[in-house]
């Protein structure tokens, strides 16, 4: 089964600004796919190449295995949800939903049996006749969803869709838009800056900064292992810590502390690895380290109460930590200027590549 | 807005006397002129008693019937043509680049500040010229010049009106067109137009009353009995006042007015509806 | 252009793209563009920057002795007949007529448009559809009108004799000719004046007035500068058509009175002085293009 988009060597180039850095990328069949990144990065450049909105400088763009890099949009088997939705303002809902199907030329009675459907679809059958400024930003939303989705295209193309929508909406239309895709089963390329988001909904997520793709992975494992300081940062809190590789299972922190980590760094290599706060424990110095667990020691610097959680700042030769302690009774808390010792798990140490 | 609320202060009442006073300037001429029009007196000065009997003497008048047609004919062509080739040049400056295009840009721009004076001296000499020089073929002077000379200076403020409009206009809107298949043609007659359609109105519009409004031009490039409305009054007016000029001129500026109307009604009709998507 | 079915696709592309590739299809695009403008483009080649260049090259041609123009013996008597006093008088006075106009429209208008953006949005939209009245009638009727109320008969002389007082008889004269304008390009100023008042944030006032800001201080430090554009786009509006102004000196004014329009008219029709028209002509654009400029450069151009 060949992918359902698949870009290799792309790159864009506005006058002098490289948009889009050679990007490599398969997104594979019924796959929900984000790509994630800052403003300005160039995850919208890519979304709009895909569509066909700006024909990429150089490199090949297969839609299905069929090159499509200079075809206009509308010869390509995709469709867009605009962030601004771009619902025709002088048209009905069903007239906007049922445009693309129009424009195919397909017959008058299937066009109106399928805008029911897709209407049917994202509920708001009953709004068929409203004009789009009648409706709410969520009704607008869907159906600007709806009207990509009735023409059954290989991809849909989502451009932070959910940007204009406020949180509470946002958070319900991130479950409402998964469980669609999973029951349509198009596959799904959605643009979005919000890490919280692409965790959430995707199968895969690729970071891009800069115009270049940086890292295309599960959330989990981008999550968990990041490769790059820019992935490790703009995904959640993390810890960055330097230290020198002393052998293939030991590293060395300045102030001297040692810990495990495997690493394939030569020896006397000053490498950056990184923690996220929840992977640490704390423990009274008194106490005994927690046997396979590395350790550093070092004072409470600051408390920040967070309700279900407490972060603490961690001052230790190596640097200074973020911890993240949940508050149950069973976690011991501490307070400022405690000594304690932050442990964490060989394996949730990553080190970066840059 | 608040400053409407507050109780009413010298500064208040100050604005309030100025802004009646204008009305007062900017109506009562218009006013005088419709009483007078009504007079039954050979003086435009003496009221005798009310009468339509200029209304009736101006259209059994030859010359003015006349001259209305002329009006009408050209204003029909020049408005025509000028919409559709304001309408593309405001397309091709707001949605394309190409070569020469800030050239061409300014070049739309120019009729706009020219003065009219400068115009019917540019197309008399033009016209002339271009007679001497194909002299053979019986071209003149006629209701085909006023035209060209209209459209001439009508095609930028249609294209200035269109662009306007245009640009306000989301840009994924026509995106979005293009996503569900439809092509260039199809996304301007489909999306395109009905959007930017009060704009292209607004523009016909104002060539309308531009073509309709011209004194100085037209009488430049008029010839033998191609003489406008306007251009023919002109040349009553400067002569003196006639109540048959009153009568006339009240027919061109109701006429004006039910323009004006027309097409507020049919903003307000469309105003209701946002440019863009995301209202 | 027709619109290309999905599954019947003509253009069957089947090659990557590359820098090349990408530059064609945006030298397509331009091509297309230019296609659109062009015939927009050829008539205003055609009727519009030919004929310009015309009245240039014949404002540098010879006059002959029975006033026909000959195209030969290129020179710059035309220019220089500009400094001529006659000249000079007339442009003087045209350009005090075009600036005295302009400022008493602004001066009427500013307080106008300020009191037009500061009512009800009900009462705003009444009072925008008085002004775009006058605005869009009949420029030649509506000067007319004038001649109606200010003539020997018309009813102002009419009620100032009815009071006791003499006629009046300001008809032919400059005040007639600037009272023609004035009521004539108002509009034009009221305009873009209420544009930009009524695009403005009066919570930046109160937030000026919270600062202790007089009103008048708040008017002038916020209102003022916001409103700026509004006020030259306004007064370019109406100097430039003054300045060149015809028909009201004509029905107004006087035939001592002469201005640069009816000038220029008389080189064409009566002196048939067509170099010295067109230099004229010429000179008469120069300032204009220099007023507008100053106007884009004010990035008052939202209008």
């Amino acid at each position: 089964m060949s992918a359902a988009v698949e870009l290799s060597g792309v790159s864009k180039h506005f006058d002098d600004i490289v948009a889009v850095d050679d990007i490599s990328l398969a997104v594979g069949d019924g796959e929900f796919f984000s790509l994630l990144g800052p403003s300005g990065c160039g995850k919208t450049t890519t979304l709009r190449m895909i569509a066909g909105f700006e024909f990429p400088t150089s490199g090949s763009l297969r839609i299905r295995g069929r090159e499509m890099a200079l075809l206009p949009p509308n010869e390509r088997p995709v469709n867009t949800v605009f962030q601004s939705y771009a619902l025709f303002p002088h048209m009905s809902v069903e007239q906007n939903v049922g445009f693309g199907l129009l424009m195919k030329k397909v017959n008058k009675d299937e066009i109106n049996t399928r805008v029911k459907r897709a209407l049917d679809q994202v509920q708001l059958a009953h709004r068929a006749d409203a004009r789009p400024k009648q409706l709410s930003g969520g009704q607008r939303q869907r159906i600007a969803l709806a009207r990509a989705l009735v023409n059954e295209p290989e991809v849909l193309l989502l451009d932070e869709p959910l940007g204009a929508l406020d949180l509470k909406l946002r958070q319900s239309m991130q479950i409402e838009l998964k469980e669609l895709q999973d029951r349509v089963g198009i596959t799904f390329i959605y643009v979005t800056h919000d890490q919280q988001e692409a965790l959430t909904m995707s199968d895969r997520i690729g970071v891009m900064s800069a115009g270049k793709l940086l890292q295309v992975d599960d959330p989990q494992n981008l999550y968990e292992h990041p490769r790059s300081r820019f992935v490790a940062d703009f995904i959640g809190e993390i810890n960055l810590l330097e230290a020198k590789v002393i052998d293939s299972e030991t590293i060395e922190f300045a102030g001297g502390s040692r810990a495990s980590a495997e690493s394939e760094a030569s020896n006397g290599e000053t490498v950056t690895i990184a923690i996220r706060p929840e992977r640490f424990g704390l423990h009274g110095s008194d106490e005994s380290p927690p046997v396979g667990r590395n350790t550093l020691e070092g004072t409470v610097v600051r408390r920040i109460y967070h309700g279900d959680f407490f972060f603490y700042d961690v001052d230790t030769p190596a640097g200074s930590l973020e911890v993240k302690e949940e508050n149950r009774p069973s976690v011991r808390q501490f307070e400022v200027g405690d000594r304690v010792l932050a442990s964490w798990s060989p394996v949730a140490t990553t080190f970066m590549e840059d | 807005m608040s400053v409407g609320v507050r109780p009413k202060s010298p500064t208040e009442r100050l604005l309030a006397a100025n802004a009646w006073l204008v009305f007062a300037f900017l109506y009562a001429p218009i006013v005088v002129l419709a009483v007078f029009s009504f007079n039954d007196n050979n003086n435009v000065g003496i009221w005798t008693e009310f009468s339509f009997r200029w209304y009736g003497e101006m259209f059994q008048n030859a010359p003015v019937m006349n001259a209305l047609k002329n009006s009408l004919i050209v204003a029909a062509v020049s408005t025509t043509v000028s919409t559709v080739l304001g309408t593309a040049t405001a397309v091709a400056l707001e949605r394309y680049r190409f070569r020469g295009q800030r050239l061409f840009d300014g070049l739309v721009y120019m009729p706009v500040i020219i003065p009219d004076v400068t115009m019917a001296v540019m197309m008399l000499l033009f016209f002339a010229s271009a007679f001497r020089m194909t002299g053979g073929f019986g071209l003149s002077f006629g209701l085909g010049t006023i035209s060209l000379s209209h459209i001439a200076f009508s095609i930028s403020f249609v294209a200035i009106v269109v662009r306007a409009r245009l640009g306000q206009l989301d840009p994924s809107l026509e995106e979005a067109a293009a996503d569900l298949y439809a092509g260039r043609w199809m996304t301007f007659r489909k999306v395109t137009l009905p959007l930017i359609a009060p704009a292209v109105a607004g523009g016909a519009l104002l060539a309308l009353t531009l073509s309709l409004d011209d004194v100085v031009v037209t009488s430049f490039v008029a010839g033998p009995g191609s003489t406008t409305l306007p251009v023919y009054v002109f040349g009553l007016v400067r002569r003196g006042v006639t109540p048959l000029i009153n009568a006339v001129s009240m027919v061109m500026l109701t006429a004006s007015m039910v323009l004006v109307a027309v097409s507020l009604v049919f903003q307000r009709e469309r105003g209701g509806r946002s440019v863009s998507g995301d209202a | 252009m027709s619109p290309t079915e999905l599954q019947e696709s003509p253009t069957d592309v089947v090659e990557v793209a590359t820098p090349k590739l990408e530059r064609d299809a945006r030298r397509a695009d331009a091509r297309r563009g230019f296609l659109i403008a062009s015939p927009s483009l050829f008539y205003l080649i055609l009727f519009f920057a030919i004929p310009l260049g015309i009245v240039f090259v014949y404002s540098f041609a010879t006059r002959s002795s029975t006033g026909l123009t000959l195209l030969e013996g290129w020179n710059l008597d035309s220019y220089r007949r500009l400094w001529d006093p006659l000249v000079g008088e007339i442009a003087f006075r045209s350009l005090l007529l075009a600036t005295t106009t302009t400022a008493i429209c602004l001066l009427v208008s500013y307080p106008l448009a300020y009191y037009m953006a500061t009512r009800t949005a009900r009462t705003r939209t009444i009072l925008f559809v008085l002004v775009m009245i006058p605005f869009w009638s009949n420029f030649l009727v509506r000067t007319y009108a004038w001649r109606v109320l200010l003539g020997t008969e018309g009813p102002i002389s009419q009620i100032s004799e009815a009071l006791g007082g003499d006629p009046i008889r300001i008809l032919f004269t400059n005040t007639a000719v600037l009272i023609g304008l004035v009521y004539g390009f108002l509009p034009f100023m009221v305009l873009p004046l209420y544009a930009s008042l009524e695009r403005m944030d009066w919570s930046l006032i109160e937030a000026g007035r919270d600062l202790y800001a007089t009103g008048w201080t708040a008017f002038r430090k916020i209102t003022l500068p916001i409103s700026m554009p509004g006020v030259i786009a306004g007064s370019i509006l109406v100097f430039i058509p003054t300045l060149g102004a015809y028909v009201t000196p004509a029905i107004l004014g006087g035939a001592r009175t002469t201005l640069l329009g009816d000038y220029i008219v008389s080189q064409f029709l009566a002196a048939r002085n067509q170099p010295f028209g067109s230099a004229l002509s010429f000179a008469v654009l120069a300032v204009m293009l220099v007023a507008t400029i100053i106007y884009f450069r004010s990035g008052a151009r939202n209008l």
